[in-house]
């Protein structure tokens, strides 16, 4: 059966990669790209951790029809750090301890950026909302949301 | 293997629906179930024909096409009373890809955005042309071979539509059940108000019962009392993971009579 090309942008990279027909993008990402960052997790829309941004909004990787996704930008948290630099949500989720096992972290990390890239100064409120269809069992949230909180105050100091 | 069809129009994917092919828009519940290697289908058929993202607003009359997401809802300032509708289906990624027309043929307990539009009195319009009520289309949605272009539904004014959700995790989780209710009011009575709960039975369904004992009277504790206390006339709930049968008979008058009394606060 003829592989499909598909041509996308991957965290700024140019990428073009033959799928399957039916292939999920998550699958593509990590067995076909090479991009492990997006983790499988439920395979049916519910705990979130396949998170990826494509053209900037959040989308579930592993409901999402690689062939689809053509021309547009997809964002993983591999791409979040800028060389040896994390991402300010990566290097305040580590430093308190926001991550436990680590399992749900790429798709909190991405829910998080595209709440903060739609408004830097959100509320307790947004951030729950915002990592709503995200599902941690180690932590209780709690230091998620603090750390989400955190990082986009650090971020507005930058801007400023 | 799996092939996957892409075409210009609805019509034109419609044409090309027959034997082991699924329709797919948001891919919510298509690549679920590839996932899990259920599927019985070999072809998929989709469109990005941007007439399903349209919204045509009329004085008594919204047309929604079935290609909006829960987001475009969201957006969508005509649609204002969808909101919490909307809302409450998923977290922000599901929001941008689950459609209207994919929700209408989510299974049990699943499926709250068309318990809304069945209570605002929706019509399933088909990209043959064709219309069908949306209980009748409820009836026969496992067999059904047309594909849904738009939902035209009532255009409530006021507060007159009101929506809840009840789950067990908050501030998103699956239904335990939910409901919406359209009440019209003309000259202080209720005229033909509609009801509809999910999660009640195998798809939305109407609380008929409930609609008549509403039906030309005020909305007052008496009647609103009479009404909560059919229910069970007009369901027989599934048991599932979530609740039992019983626990969803027992708590559906009490959720009921709060949306009725107080614009509920499920």
């Amino acid at each position: 059966m003829a592989k499909t090309p598909v041509q996308f942008t991957l965290n700024d990279k140019e990428t073009a990669v033959f799928v399957d027909g039916g292939a999920n993008l998550l699958d593509v990402l990590r067995r076909v790209v090479g991009d492990l960052s997006p983790k499988y997790g439920c395979g049916q829309g519910t705990c979130g951790t396949c998170t990826v941004l494509i053209d900037g909004e959040p989308r579930l990787s592993c409901l999402t029809l690689a062939e689809t996704v053509s021309d547009q930008s997809i964002e993983t948290t591999g791409g979040l750090a800028d060389g040896p630099d994390l991402h300010p949500l990566q290097r305040v989720f580590m430093e308190q301890f926001a991550a436990q096992c680590g399992y749900c972290t790429p798709g909190m990390l991405m829910a998080a950026k595209a709440l903060l890239a739609r408004n830097p100064n959100p509320q307790r409120e947004d951030v729950i909302e915002a990592i709503s269809g995200n599902i941690c069992r180690c932590t209780g949230y709690e230091p998620i949301i603090d750390a989400i909180l955190d990082a986009a105050g650090e971020m507005r100091g930058r801007v400023s | 293997m799996i092939t996957v069809e892409s075409y210009a129009s609805i019509n034109e994917a419609a044409s090309a629906m027959g034997a082991r092919a699924t329709y797919m828009a948001g891919g919510t519940l298509v690549m679920r179930t590839l996932n899990y290697g259920e599927q019985t289908f070999e072809r998929i058929v989709r469109t990005n024909d941007k007439t399903l993202k349209q919204i045509s607003v009329h004085a008594d009359r919204i047309t929604l096409g079935a290609g909006l997401t829960m987001s475009d809802v969201l957006n969508a300032r005509d649609l204002e009373f969808l909101a919490p509708v909307a809302r409450s289906i998923g977290g922000p990624a599901v929001r941008n890809m689950a459609t209207i027309g994919g929700n209408l043929f989510a299974a049990h307990p699943y499926g709250d955005f068309g318990v809304a539009l069945l209570a605002l009195d929706g019509q399933v319009q088909f990209a043959d042309g064709s219309q069908e009520d949306m209980e009748r289309f409820y009836a026969t949605r496992n067999t059904q071979a047309a594909l849904v272009s738009s939902i035209s539904i009532a255009r409530p004014s006021g507060s007159d539509f009101r929506y809840a959700k009840v789950s067990r995790v908050k501030p998103k989780g699956v239904s335990v059940l939910s409901m919406a209710a359209w009440l019209p009011i003309r000259a202080g009575r209720l005229a033909q108000p509609r009801i509809a709960f999910g999660a009640m039975a195998a798809t939305p369904q109407r609380a008929r019962n409930a609609e008549q004992a509403l039906d030309g009277g005020a909305l007052g504790p008496t009647e609103i009392q009479t009404a909560v206390g059919t229910l069970d006339r007009d369901y027989q709930p599934p048991d599932d993971a979530l609740a039992s049968s019983w626990y969803r008979t027992q708590v559906a008058p009490v959720h009921l009579r709060r949306l009725l009394a107080d614009g509920g606060h499920a």
